[in-house]
């Protein structure tokens, strides 16, 4: 077998994939060229803006730093993938409740990276949030409302496990 | 803004790795996490004619420690480092230094190894490993050898390491009674290459600090000790006017390159606040 092309094998959204790939193809044009999900959105190509984000076995990458065939039998999550979630399902709400998108190119990182920190830290301060989400950029919002959403979030989920004394987010 | 067109081996163990770079080392850039090289293959800055991919080599994923010192796999991640309560207790300095090391989906797959190897002027492990007196094993099919952080960074993109080597781990002294570990960098963004970045490494006692080493990041073509001023901070108790001296006698002792976006002068100046605000730390 050429060295040039290799066979790879890995789940997608939960779903068994197997493609013979370029070995110079990141993932996520590997996500989108082949398998057609274009929710990985590519931005910068060297690791600065975060819109190429996904989950490579539960963690965020980024998927223009990755070769596809580094995730040879590994579980990758695309946006469309990943609405199983509950924790997903109420930041994607909160970002449309919120207006913390308008173009919605950063949109996918953004929500997978907000996961990720209310995952590991259900109670995030605003500043814990920024920094968090400070490898994903934002060129329309000014990231007030991203902030606002991800906030609304914890608030709700962390103040429904306890009691409800942070009650609901705004509107 | 794609990469080049490359040869890809991925090696099982690190026995055939080692036999393919001894076969084509000259020719062939190692790949780990990919966090710097993918970012330079895309930009055409390097277009190697083999990859040679070593991110499955269990053999430098190890974590272990001895009476004085923990020795860290090359391979393990950033993001293994910042979870490992081992390191979090015994290397309190690379600890803290690894939240600055660019965002959580890079820490997700770049490595330690790969970060030394790399050897960019503003990265956080290279300064850290240099005040604490860090040593690397290079291997190759033939040869073992331990290299020291001084000896180790020969300036940007450029270290010791032979083309037919992997730097396969880091040994570093654990931290001793009364030692002090303070890292702290500024960059324009959370996240971004720091402009200015400090590693300091001293034992405190009554006459003040004593065994002291401090590394800089980011002002210089190589992580760098501030000797005159590490000669300056020795053996004596710090006050308010000291830190001002050592503020002075740090932003003058460096020569930062020229840039269009920092210019010396800036970056001097950083790295006179940074040492003022770890001095005032170690006071309080």
């Amino acid at each position: 077998m050429s060295n040039k092309l290799r066979r790879i094998a890995l789940t997608v959204n939960g779903e068994a994939v197997e493609r013979e790939v370029p070995v110079r193809l990141n993932l996520v044009d590997f996500l989108r060229h082949e398998l057609g999900f274009t929710g990985s959105h590519v931005g910068c190509e060297h690791g600065a803006c975060g819109a190429c984000t996904v989950l490579l076995d539960e963690q965020t990458v980024r998927g223009c730093l990755t070769l596809a065939v580094q995730a040879d039998g590994c579980a990758v999550r695309t946006i469309e993938g990943a609405g199983e979630n509950e924790l997903m399902v109420d930041l994607q709400a909160a970002f449309h409740r919120l207006n913390a998108l308008q173009c919605g190119f950063c949109t996918p990182g953004m929500l997978f990276s907000a996961q990720e920190l209310l995952q590991a830290n259900p109670a995030p301060s605003r500043e814990e949030i920024r920094d968090y989400l400070s490898g994903n950029f934002c060129r329309c919002t000014g990231y007030q409302a991203i902030v606002d959403a991800v906030q609304a979030v914890a608030q709700m989920r962390h103040g429904a496990r306890h009691g409800g004394r942070h009650g609901a987010p705004g509107p | 803004m794609k990469a080049p067109d490359f040869d890809y081996h991925r090696p099982e163990t690190l026995a055939e790795a080692l036999d393919l770079l001894a076969r084509h080392g000259e020719d062939a850039a190692i790949i780990a996490g990919g966090q710097s090289l993918l970012a330079l293959l895309n930009f055409r800055l390097a277009a190697p004619e083999r990859l040679i991919d070593i991110g499955r080599l269990t053999d430098l994923k190890s974590l272990s420690e001895d009476h004085g010192h923990i020795e860290i796999g090359g391979l393990l991640r950033h993001c293994d480092l910042q979870a490992s309560p081992l390191i979090a207790r015994e290397l309190p300095l690379l600890h803290k230094a690894i939240g600055h090391i660019a965002h959580p989906a890079v820490r997700h797959r770049g490595t330690i190894g790969g970060s030394l190897a790399m050897a960019d002027p503003a990265a956080e492990l290279g300064a850290c490993c240099l005040a604490l007196d860090g040593e690397f094993l290079l291997v190759s099919l033939q040869n073992r050898r331990w290299v020291a952080a001084a000896d180790f960074f020969l300036g940007v993109y450029q270290t010791a390491l032979r083309a037919d080597e992997i730097l396969a781990a880091v040994r570093l002294p654990k931290r001793r009674p009364g030692s002090i570990g303070i890292f702290d960098e500024i960059a324009r963004r959370r996240g971004d290459f720091a402009m200015a970045g400090l590693a300091l490494a001293a034992q405190t006692g009554d006459g003040g600090l004593s065994d002291v080493r401090l590394a800089l990041l980011g002002v210089a073509d190589r992580p760098i000790l501030a000797g005159k001023t590490m000669a300056f901070l020795e053996g004596r108790p710090i006050n308010e006017a000291r830190i001002d001296e050592a503020a002075a006698l740090i932003a003058g002792e460096i020569d930062p390159p020229e840039d269009p976006a920092y210019p010396p002068a800036y970056r001097r100046h950083l790295t006179g606040v940074l040492l003022r605000r770890a001095l005032l730390e170690l006071c309080s």
